[in-house]
């Protein structure tokens, strides 16, 4: 598991570089979209991969070392929820500054393609 | 009087009667100044009614805990010393508040100048009643940025904004450094504390970073006290209304750096390198000062000058060393800032009545207003030392130190001559103040006939010309018990006997005093009348510290600006480039010098389906990667892919409550895209002159792409080495096991968020509150490029179709299109909704809470919108995001605040069991509230930065009336290509 994961956080974090240095507004916005997926699985994997071991404990005393660790996941999910807004703020950005600019090039002028 | 918070109230006053007086309105110039000078009057009483405590040799101290994590506590201190001088501050404030109250023109913004000036007051209080550093050193800072605010008063006035702009750089910059003296005197002394730092004075002065200290210290007293060579800023403040140059340059700004010259006496004095460098520096000012007095010919000048002349005069003394000098320090300070006070508002008397302050231009003023006239006379007699005056008490105390042998160098031969020859320039000075403004000839060239000030306006020069005299006639009576134990405060056991009478007999100080009037009069019959044509003091005029510190500033900000241009880009790509390829560079050091290897731990066996599902989340994308050039629907639809296996992969790693959230977050994200898409240019494909891709093109691509694949390569070697070594043990451990016990929930994830890190996650609601905000803000604004504002092609085709077609109308089609899913997406409102409500409910303990329920909740509200249209939807509901926002940033804080009531910290959680007939026993946490709040946030801000989206396209003005489907935005121009 821990050999597929590690992949697929290469993967998503290559994609997402390469996106982040095209020159178009929107492409970084998937860039940026990518890269949050490959951090946040990052993240998770920080708290080591468990199966089968939500923490969702019961109501007697509770053995941490029999639940995934729940720290990684709550950072993870505050995450999630701000990289929504984050996407958000950026798009109406690229939106003003076509609108402004008349290009989506992320330096307001066609420079390079 | 021992109740120490009366010693807050001194402090806060001030700053508490600047508040009132910012809000008053223009024409409150009487509320203004009688607000301001009751306020300085009962500081007054109450630092005054701790004169039983002093006297008998208390240090009262009043203590508050700040930053008790750095050992740091709020600290309010009262000695003698200190309550002398902050009774100067506050008389003499009240003095200058009665006398500004007639200075000032009511055109002006009276109300905002006293703001300022008793915001200036706190300030100096601040520094005077600090009683740890770093606090005295935030004060400090605070007045050279009040006074920033008051010499630059009257700012249409380039002078007053220079010398404004000059005093705070200067000013600043001293303190800047006078905090890292501070620091290292902390780390010696092993406290912040003035008490503690005074009692380390010995382990001080041994410590090896002794001298360092005093330099950086020194520097801060000398910026502040215009002491050479940082005096240039003093006469360029002098553009400030004549009332703060009175405040100012008697009894507090300068005085700021003597005060804690003084205060640190006792700690930091007594050494060679203290000796030299302050002797040096002050000796240097009294000269310089008193000699660039004589030449000026503006009134506020020569008192700018003769100011930093006393001021090195009191530095001089204190950098003696010796007991008897400091005593006349401190005497002399007082003195100086009772004649100094007087006699500024004496000009601006002068200025007032006669509209000029030119030498040049003045003469035989005293027929006009002979009460002024005396009032300058006797107090610019005390400036020059005339006896029977206060200022001759303590220039003697001077001259006699002057011949005392301090340290065998050059300096003590030297000292007695230089000491009496800045007295006679200081003779010099005055007697051609008094004798060009007031004798002679009636003015001719002058704006105004002058005549007599109003009669409250001199009163406050009175009384301090009052004071010169009777501290002149009888010291012993009137100032002495008040010297003696500020004396005794500062020095203790080392106070020497002194006497404070008039008459000593013949001695050699009185002998210097009669040279220096006698050589100061006739030097001035000799040569005072040819002094009008000199433009700029001679010998010294050539050093010109102000060009210095200006050529110094524009090199700063050369260099800044050529290391910008040329360290600098403002090409985003460019950046993003170095900003990746410096993580990269860093990430990969350790592994370059330790080595990489991979942990001990078993990796578990892949599970084929995993494996499987990452094969396609990682095809989806590098297909996005490859795709999002030209095919934005298709890269859109395959970072989905990507972030569906994401999401696929966060429930296997039993992360129930990542899943959810971040499937429910795609589809809003997805809708997200999908709208602004309309919005985009067309793409065409590159075309090339040569066509094909240049060199220089392919180049940087194939460099983009290598620095993409190295960072993929890092992030991948990174997780692995990660995840095959043991997990050390961290705070988890104390979430999971009081999840329960503590937070009433059985869903950790959910009990860390809205209880363990409730403060957090208020935090984070707020910032979606503002991206909303933002978005909402940037989106009114929204001018869309032309060729976007078009109609998508789908709904022109079928707009067309339905005007070639007889029996169909305008939008027919439109309103027809995929009607059956319409009606079921509009049939699942009233179902997702009450899913979204059972997520939050049962967030505490199992999958679910306010994020993954309010992100539900807005999907129900979206596909209503993409149902039926925007204007349908609104005619129907009432969608109100702004204030669902609000709701839940006062229900979360709100839920926090509770806490206070029960006297616990903010946001302490509470929970039971509510015993509920049929159901049992119900959990209530107020975490529920709390997650309630959240819910609603983000339902409001999902819900308003997609609405603020949709609305863009029916704002269009080519759109006709019928309702647009929000379907129909999904098309953009190349939309499924």
């Amino acid at each position: 598991m821990e050999v597929a994961l590690s992949l697929a956080i290469g993967i998503l974090t290559a994609s997402g570089l390469w996106l982040l240095f095209r020159p178009r507004t929107f492409q970084v916005i998937l860039g940026l979209s990518l890269l949050s997926y490959a951090v946040n699985l990052f993240i998770i994997a920080a708290g080591r991969l468990r199966t089968d071991a939500p923490p969702i404990v019961g109501k007697g005393p509770a053995d941490a070392a029999a639940y995934a660790d729940p720290l990684p996941q709550a950072l993870v999910l505050t995450a999630i929820v701000i990289s929504f807004a984050t996407t958000a703020l950026l798009l109406v950005v690229l939106m003003a500054s076509r609108g402004l600019t008349g290009t989506d090039h992320v330096d307001g002028e066609d420079g390079e393609a | 009087m021992h109740d120490t918070h009366y010693l807050l109230a001194v402090l806060c006053l001030p700053f508490l009667g600047s508040v009132i007086a910012a809000a008053l309105p223009q024409a409150g110039r009487n509320w203004a100044s009688a607000i301001a000078g009751t306020i300085a009057l009962a500081g007054f009483a109450l630092v005054a009614a701790f004169y039983p405590a002093v006297a008998a040799g208390e240090v009262i101290r009043h203590q508050a805990p700040w930053l008790p994590s750095l050992g740091l506590q709020f600290t309010l201190r009262l000695d003698g010393f200190t309550w002398l001088f902050a009774l100067l501050v506050l008389a003499i404030g009240a003095l200058v508040i009665l006398y500004a109250r007639y200075y000032m023109s009511p055109k002006d913004p009276v109300p905002r100048f006293f703001a300022f000036l008793q915001a200036f007051m706190g300030a100096m209080l601040g520094i005077v009643l600090s009683g740890n550093l770093i606090q005295l050193a935030f004060f400090w800072e605070l007045t050279s940025l009040f006074s920033f605010l008051l010499i630059g008063y009257w700012h249409h006035n380039q002078g007053a904004r220079d010398g404004a702009r000059m005093a705070l750089i200067v000013t600043g910059f001293g303190g800047v450094c006078m905090l890292v003296g501070f620091l290292l005197i902390g780390r010696m002394a092993g406290s912040y504390d003035v008490d503690a730092v005074l009692a380390a004075g010995p382990a001080i002065r041994s410590h090896e970073a002794y001298l360092p200290a005093l330099i950086l210290v020194l520097l801060g007293a000398f910026t502040k006290s215009a002491q050479v060579p940082f005096h240039f800023w003093l006469p360029h403040a002098m553009a400030a209304p004549t009332p703060v140059s009175a405040y100012l340059h008697s009894a507090t700004m300068v005085k700021a750096g003597i005060f804690l010259l003084i205060l640190l006496w006792p700690v930091l004095s007594g050494t060679e390198s203290w000796y030299l460098i302050v002797t040096t520096a002050g000796l240097a000012t009294l000269l310089v000062g008193a000699w660039s007095a004589i030449f000026q010919q503006d009134l506020k000048g020569l008192l700018a000058y003769s100011t930093i002349s006393h001021l090195g005069l009191i530095t001089l003394l204190l950098g003696l060393g010796s007991p008897l000098a400091a005593v006349a320090a401190i005497f002399h300070t007082i003195n100086h800032a009772t004649f100094k006070a007087s006699l500024f508002m004496a000009v601006g008397i002068i200025d007032h009545e006669t509209g000029t302050r030119d030498f040049r231009r003045l003469s035989g003023l005293a027929k006009f207003m002979p009460v002024t006239a005396t009032l300058a006379m006797v107090a610019a007699a005390a400036m020059a030392g005339v006896p029977l005056l206060n200022g001759f008490l303590s220039k003697e105390m001077f001259l006699a130190e002057a011949l005392e042998a301090h340290s065998g160098t050059v300096i003590d031969v030297v000292l007695p001559y230089l000491a009496t020859l800045a007295s006679a320039f200081s003779v010099f000075y005055s007697i051609r103040f008094i004798h060009k403004t007031f004798f002679g000839p009636a003015p001719t060239n002058i704006p105004r006939i002058p005549h007599e000030a109003p009669h409250w306006m001199r009163v406050p020069i009175e009384i301090l010309v009052l004071a010169c005299l009777l501290v002149g006639v009888l010291p012993a009576l009137t100032i002495g018990p008040f010297l003696g134990i500020a004396v005794e405060a500062v020095l203790a056991e080392r106070t020497p006997a002194y006497s404070l009478s008039i008459w000593h007999g013949f001695n050699l100080p009185l002998l210097m005093s009669v040279t220096a009037l006698v050589g100061g009069g006739l030097a001035y019959s000799r040569f005072g009348s040819r002094l009008d044509t000199i433009e700029r003091s001679p010998v010294i005029g050539r050093l010109r510290a102000r060009r210095t510190f200006e050529a110094v500033l524009a090199a700063i900000v050369d260099t800044a600006r050529a290391l910008h241009r040329t360290l600098g880009t403002r090409r985003l790509q460019v950046q993003l480039r170095l900003l990746i390829g410096t993580a990269i560079l860093l990430g990969s050091l350790p592994f370059l010098f330790l080595g990489y290897s991979v942990g001990p731990v078993p990796i578990s066996l892949i599970d084929p389906v995993f494996a499987l599902l990452w094969l396609i989340g990682g095809l989806c994308a590098i297909g996005a990667a490859w795709q999002a050039k030209f095919h934005r629907l298709v890269a859109l639809s395959l970072i989905g892919g990507a972030g569906l296996a994401t999401s696929i992969s966060f429930i296997w790693l039993s992360a129930p409550d990542l899943g959810l959230t971040q499937l429910l977050v795609e589809i809003v994200t997805l809708v997200l895209l999908l709208l602004g898409l309309r919005w985009l240019p067309l793409r065409k494909p590159d075309v090339w002159t040569q066509a094909r891709v240049p060199l220089m093109v392919q180049l940087r691509r194939a460099r983009d792409l290598i620095i993409a694949l190295l960072g993929g390569l890092g992030m991948a070697a990174l997780s692995y080495a990660m995840m095959t070594r043991p997990r050390t043990d961290s705070i988890s451990r104390y979430f999971v096991e009081n999840a329960y016990p503590e937070g009433g929930g059985a869903n950790v994830v959910n009990v860390i968020l809205v209880d363990f890190r409730g403060f957090d996650t208020l935090g984070e609601i707020t910032v979606l509150a503002i991206v909303a905000l933002t978005v909402f803000t940037l989106l009114r604004r929204f001018r869309p490029a032309p060729e976007s504002i078009e109609l998508p092609h789908q709904q022109q085709r079928q707009n067309d179709f339905d005007h070639a077609e007889e029996d169909r109308a305008h939008g027919d089609t439109l309103a027809h299109y995929l009607f059956v899913p319409r009606i079921i997406m509009q049939w699942l409102f009233p179902l997702i909704l009450t899913f979204s409500v059972y997520l939050l409910m049962r967030g505490h303990d199992l999958p679910g809470g306010g994020f993954a329920g309010g992100v539900t909740a807005s999907i129900a509200i979206l596909l209503l919108y993409m149902a039926g249209g925007t204007r349908w939807v609104e005619a129907r509901l009432d969608i109100r995001p702004l204030r669902w926002i609000s709701a839940g940033l006062l229900i979360a804080a709100g839920t926090g605040a509770a806490a206070w009531l029960f006297g616990r910290p903010f946001l302490t959680s509470y929970f039971t069991y509510l015993p509920v007939p049929l159901i049992g026993d119900v959990p209530v946490a107020s975490a529920l509230v709390f997650d309630i709040g959240v819910f609603t946030v983000v339902v409001g801000t999902t819900v308003l930065i997609l609405i603020a989206l949709a609305h863009q396209s029916i704002r269009s003005p080519l759109k006709k009336k019928k309702p647009a489907g929000e379907v129909n935005l999904v098309d953009a121009p190349e939309g499924g290509n």
